[in-house]
């Protein structure tokens, strides 16, 4: 039994003392994981609806609180002024949450461009929401005040043929990109002229 | 049993050089060798958490009970394990993204849990350190002449910059993972046949 015992606590230090070492390590590694994200994951697609713009937007976000959680909004300057904002939001695809940015014009609320940033799609039939062009510049110029669907439910937006579980996960995390930032409106203004 | 600590780090340089003598450790071995890059990068995060757990494991021995000793040695190993991808994450995040699941996979890896059980359980830091810095940077040279291999003539690149111009048709099926058997495969022969010689 005190054999048992011993056994016991021994699994539990070594347990404990690793648990600690990692937490550490997460807080202190924490903040670049981030960036390193954003930059890998986000940066691309980013660079891609924000084409031409004279700044960087990665570095150029702010943050703000939406109830519990905190959004992040990144600026596009064009021609000199802070028109255009992104925001990323999520929608449930086939396998998993697909993250979808998307770049609104602050003007007339109007979608300038979406990227899928992260998905678990199915490579060559979901994962095409991300990588054909063609689906993706559907939503350009609509008001982010449409419901978007797709043509099955009635919607306007075409389809990935045979992936209609995962372009129905980009419409809805379109459509709740769109209730977000017309939630935040208010602030979303102020905070761009700071 | 008195080796010095620098016998201890040869061997693993050579004579028990993994994965081509010491074969264990083949699943990364076999996955990420497609580019060099992946390769070196596989084999100095192998090489740090093998160096890490096995001087831990060595401080520690007279602690750990026999009959839990896996189980501490999976709970060093796997701390470990986690500081590397963190820190990859943080500091190498196109690195991490290629080498993807067969960071975490370091855990199971054989040659790290085997040198554990065999060897730093039984004696003392010095040596261990000196045997785990010599498993890993064999096994950091083996990925390295395996990748250089799959991806000079699969690819015809070496670390992503091309070798011998445009024309060059690679034989693709070297990058492929049959390839990896195969490439494996011609190491161990001439590696057996080097052996043999001696």
């Amino acid at each position: 039994m005190r054999k048992m015992l011993r056994l016991f606590v021994v699994v539990v230090i070594f347990a404990a003392f690793s648990g600690g070492l990692l937490a550490a390590v997460k807080s202190m590694t924490g903040e670049r994981i981030e960036y390193q994200q954003l930059k890998f994951v986000k940066g691309p697609v980013l660079k891609k609806i924000m084409k031409g713009c004279s700044n960087d937007p990665l570095a150029d976000r702010f943050k703000i609180k939406d109830g519990k959680e905190e959004r992040t909004f990144f600026v596009g300057v064009f021609n000199g002024k802070r028109d255009i904002v992104a925001l990323e939001s999520f929608g449930k695809g086939f396998g998993g949450n697909i993250g979808v940015l998307v770049g609104i014009d602050l003007r007339n609320d109007k979608i300038v461009g979406i990227g899928v940033t992260t998905h678990s799609e199915t490579p060559g039939v979901g994962a095409r929401v991300k990588t054909e062009p063609s689906f993706s510049a559907q939503f350009k110029g609509k008001s982010i005040r449409e419901p978007f669907k797709v043509r099955a439910d009635g919607g306007q937006i075409d389809a990935v043929s045979g992936a209609t579980y995962s372009s129905r996960g980009v419409c809805s995390a379109v459509a709740s990109a769109g209730k977000i930032y017309l939630r935040l409106k208010p602030e979303i203004l102020q905070k761009i002229k700071s | 049993m008195a080796k010095s600590a620098f016998q201890e780090f040869k061997k693993g340089l050579w004579a028990e050089i993994p994965p081509f003598r010491l074969v264990l450790g083949l699943c990364p071995t076999l996955a990420v060798t497609k580019s060099v890059d992946n390769g070196v990068g596989m084999g100095i995060a192998l090489t740090f958490v093998l160096v890490c757990s096995n001087i831990v494991i060595s401080l520690l021995r007279k602690v750990i009970p026999k009959e839990v000793r896996i189980a501490c040695f999976i709970v060093v190993i796997a701390s470990f394990v986690t500081v590397v991808e963190l820190v990859m994450q943080a500091y190498a995040y196109s690195l991490f993204l290629q080498l993807g699941i067969f960071i975490p996979l370091i855990v199971v890896n054989c040659i790290v849990l085997g040198r554990a059980e065999a060897f730093a359980s039984k004696n003392g830091v010095i040596a261990s350190l000196a045997d785990g810095l010599g498993i890993g940077i064999g096994f950091t040279l083996s990925l390295t002449a395996l990748s250089i291999f799959r991806e000079v003539l699969g690819e015809g690149t070496f670390n992503h910059v091309s070798v011998f111009g445009p024309s060059f048709q690679p034989f693709s099926f070297l990058v492929e993972a049959p390839g990896a058997f195969v490439a494996l495969g011609l190491m161990l022969c001439i590696m057996n046949m080097l052996g043999k010689k001696k």
